[in-house]
């Protein structure tokens, strides 16, 4: 029998980014809010510091601040007709656990979508047809415009002191952007020789290079909470890292200095929640079971609960839950799970062969030169043969050298010729990486495992995915641009990085896993509306890239955090004075 | 394409040691140490065996284990057999060359051995449960019930077995080409072995050699931070503000391990000034 706590306002699963931003919002806004972390409390100091945060082996490669699949993970297969595997170990993506979740190791990349992507069922069969693209792509229009979410974008930049030009080719900034209110309320990094390079040969080619807009602070910086951001030091020990510098924005550093501060917020760590209880008839969330740091179960009531775990993980979860109707790819019908996306890559290996000192390891997180001359909304797709598009970059992110060691192709994989290889194109190789676009697919989505469970004993999440036609016709169309690219820079060597015949879960790709609980107008088609509101149950709201109907070609915490303070500003300003559905059905 | 002239800009940092000095400081000095502790600057490097750069002899007992440190380390994990089998093995991934030492110089024996008796080993961060599919398509990825532990465990004694059995030969008596030759089947899965496909094991010993090879010298392997200084990594040195734009930079600096107590007082150093 679950111990049953007192009632509280809102329960939070999870303890990353959105659930600092909501903690933080509804506990000043009078609501009584206590976030469930899986994961232990960690802050800047003393658990980030230097020397020892700057372990390659430690965090890079055994993931130290990550989730631990020993205790959950999913399944994975690429085809609804085949067996679904464990992912035994983490490796394509990398969500994290503890206080502060992923964005404790992301890098601070910090887009907004351009503003057609919000709109893309309406806005390409109105510019292409209806017929442009098959029934197999199952994109939608999201139920928010880019101009409504603009001031929500604004002020999550703010609170990440985001460096950058503003948007135009007047100032340097991205020509392709969509209106903005304000500029960025730092400048941009600084600009090492290769981005250097890759901006040079961008420009000749009539392409429109700007600075990545980036989370790495670039001066000392106070947020709209009164949160201190200092200085990067491009250390080169950013993504899969915690920041030891109070440089990259962080719950930790950014937000919840603020929430912590009110009375009203509590941050319960070593909570591991099971499952949303719910009363069907009613059409109401009641509050969440967990397991407590001390193995206990409890029950947590509350008037309203808020999911605010990892993108897949909150589909999991009310999939586990039994809230809102499974997908079920035979059919096509049910919305829990459906749409799951993430990231088609396209690029180039640009070898210099030992003529130019490049010195990768002095970089940071969000340290890019970026063309968006290639994104969604940059080009006119009539004779591309598919939809999307990418955010084209030479990064310089880091040289840790147990992953980065870059040698051509053909080198073989050990002895005197690799350690050779290794040694001479360590300094002078870069990377053109078109981060693409990955539109719906009716056979991409997340289900239940029925063989597998977790160490609470319930089923592992599902995940059916492989690169859908559309999205292999556009890798290879930026693959070519980015061998261009690479070849007008003056290299010895260009290799162009195919996408893969079939998706794999095993080498790192990106975590930016999207979808499973998406947003919409409809609800036979999504799981919350505009609102990031739960259409079966109206005290329940699902924060996260987990809602994107589809997933842009860009990085995605930008949109993240503008969707959770546009959510959060409906649950202030309308839901909380008179509790309901928002959007009626 | 240079953006400023930046010969004289770190002009402050250590002077780099050449390769060679390095080497020949190494290798005359003749002292084993495991864990290399030396500061910023310090213009003297611990020390290897004889000849760390000689090509492996061919004839049997002294194969490529002569260019091993002397005295070997305490191992947790292997025993006398397994630790011969790998120093053959990672002496061919990553060989000495006449300007750098190779795996066995670097430690990278006492980094997998650490590795294995640790959590690493163990299985840890790894969902180990059943059921298994060890056919399984390589994009659902592991699908095989072992430890890593239990990987080289197995792994060793059946490519020996094997090697005994084709060969009439201890696998690291067999000399610089036939171990190539062996782990290039290995590799390429050709060599059918009881329980465990053949490029599963080479995979995760070529894995954990490159890790040792490249990690902080903390854990056991990449003496005296031999690889960084091949490639030019500092290591564990995170300051580079003033230098991050200078075109072309010819960056040279005593690299730093997280072990050394400069590293700490470089961190500390640098946040002061900020």
């Amino acid at each position: 029998m679950a111990v049953r706590l007192p009632e509280i306002d809102v329960v939070l699963v999870g303890g990353g980014m959105t659930a600092a931003i909501v903690g933080k919002e509804l506990a000043e806004a009078g609501q009584r809010v206590v976030a469930l972390e899986r994961g232990q409390m960690r802050q800047t100091v003393p658990d980030f510091q230097s020397p020892t945060m700057h372990d390659e082996l430690t965090y890079s490669i055994r993931h130290a601040l990550m989730q631990n699949p020993e205790q959950q993970t999913i399944t994975f297969r690429n085809r609804p007709d085949q067996t679904p595997l464990p992912m035994r170990r983490l490796g394509s993506f990398l969500p994290g656990e503890g206080v502060g979740g992923a964005m404790v190791h992301w890098n601070g990349v910090t887009w907004r979508f351009q503003p057609e992507w919000f709109e893309l069922k309406s806005w390409t069969e109105e510019r292409y047809g209806r017929g442009f693209v098959s029934d197999e792509v199952t994109i939608q229009d999201w139920g928010v415009t880019y101009d409504e979410l603009e001031p929500y974008y604004d002020f999550f930049e703010k609170i990440c002191g985001t460096g950058g030009l503003p948007y135009g080719d007047l100032t340097g900034g991205n020509p392709f952007g969509g209106r903005r209110s304000n500029p960025y309320p730092n400048p941009p990094m600084k600009e090492p020789y290769a981005l250097n390079l890759f901006r040079t040969a961008a420009a000749g080619m009539g392409y429109s290079p700007f600075p990545a807009p980036s989370s790495n602070a670039t001066r000392h910086y106070v947020n709209p909470y009164g949160a201190e951001l200092k200085p990067c030091m491009y250390c080169g020990y950013c993504e899969r890292h915690g920041c030891e510098h109070f440089a990259k924005a962080s719950p930790q550093v950014s937000i919840l200095p603020a929430a912590l501060a009110n009375p009203n917020f509590e941050m319960r760590t070593g909570a591991w929640v099971t499952r949303i209880e719910h009363d069907p008839d009613a059409g109401i969330v009641t509050g969440v079971t967990y397991v407590d740091a001390a193995g206990r179960e409890v029950f947590q009531p509350a008037s309203m609960v808020v999911l605010c775990a990892y993108a897949y993980h909150n589909a999991v979860l009310m999939l586990q839950s039994g809230i809102g109707q499974p997908y079920d790819p035979a059919t096509q019908t049910g919305t829990v799970g459906r749409n799951y996306c993430y990231q088609t890559f396209g690029g180039a290996t640009v070898f210099f062969d030992g003529t130019v000192r490049f010195n990768p390891y002095m970089g940071a997180g969000a340290l890019g030169v970026v063309i968006d001359d290639f994104n969604n909304g940059s080009m006119d797709h009539s004779e591309l043969g598919f939809l999307g598009g990418a955010s084209t970059s030479v990064s310089q992110a880091s040289g840790r050298p147990i992953a980065f060691h870059p040698v051509p192709g053909d080198t073989p994989g050990w002895g005197l010729a690799w350690k050779e290889a290794v040694r001479r194109h360590y300094n002078s190789t870069l990377s053109i990486s078109a981060q693409g676009s990955s539109l719906p697919h009716p056979n991409n989505y997340l289900g239940l495992d029925r063989t597998y469970t977790d160490a609470f004993g319930n089923p592992l999440g599902m995940l059916t995915f492989d690169f859908p036609d559309n999205d292999r016709r556009m890798a290879a169309f930026l693959t070519e641009r980015c061998v261009e690219i690479g070849e007008a820079m003056g290299a010895s060597v260009v290799e162009g990085n195919d996408l893969a015949e079939h998706y794999s879960i095993v080498p790192y790709q990106s975590t930016h896993n999207t979808g499973g609980t998406v947003m919409g107008a409809d609800p036979t088609t999504s799981v919350v509306n505009r609102y990031l509101q739960s259409w079966d149950c109206h005290n329940l709201f699902v924060m996260g890239a987990g809602v994107f109907p589809q997933n842009a070609g860009y990085n995605p915490t930008g949109t993240v955090g503008a969707l959770a303070y546009w959510a959060v500003d409906a649950i202030k300003n309308q839901y909380l004075r008179n509790p309901g559905p928002l959007v009626q059905a | 394409m240079t953006k400023r002239d930046t010969r004289d800009r770190d002009r402050d940092a250590p002077s780099a040691l050449s390769r060679r000095d390095l080497f020949k400081a190494a290798a005359a000095a003749g002292v084993v140490a495991a864990v290399p502790t030396v500061a910023a600057g310090q213009e003297s490097a611990p020390a290897p065996s004889a000849s760390p750069a000689g090509p492996p002899a061919a004839a049997p007992g002294a194969g490529p284990v002569a260019q091993a440190p002397a005295a070997r380390p305490v191992l947790f994990f292997f025993n006398d057999e397994e630790a011969r089998f790998v120093e053959a093995a990672i002496d061919r991934l990553i060989p000495a060359d006449p300007e750098w030492p190779g795996a066995v110089w670097a430690g990278v024996l006492t980094f997998i051995d650490r590795q294995l008796a640790g959590p690493y080993g163990d299985g840890a961060k790894t969902y180990l449960a059943g059921p298994w599919t060890p056919d399984a398509p390589p994009e659902q990825g592991y699908q095989h019930r072992y430890t890593p532990a239990e990987i080289f465990r197995i792994g060793i004694a059946e490519v020996r077995a094997h090697v005994t059995e084709t060969r009439d030969a201890e696998f690291a008596e067999l000399g610089a080409d036939a171990i190539d030759a062996v782990l290039t089947a290995l590799e390429a899965g050709e060599i059918e072995l009881p329980s465990i496909p053949s490029a599963l094991f080479f995979s995760v010993l070529l894995d954990n050699t490159v890790q040792g090879w490249f990690a902080d010298p903390v854990h056991g392997g990449n003496r005296d931070m031999v690889s960084w200084r091949m490639v030019g990594f500092p290591g564990a040195y995170a300051q580079y503000l003033e230098t991050v734009d200078i075109f072309n930079l010819d960056y040279r600096r005593e690299p730093v391990s997280i072990a050394d107590a400069a590293a700490r007082a470089v961190h500390l150093g640098g946040h002061h000034e900020h």
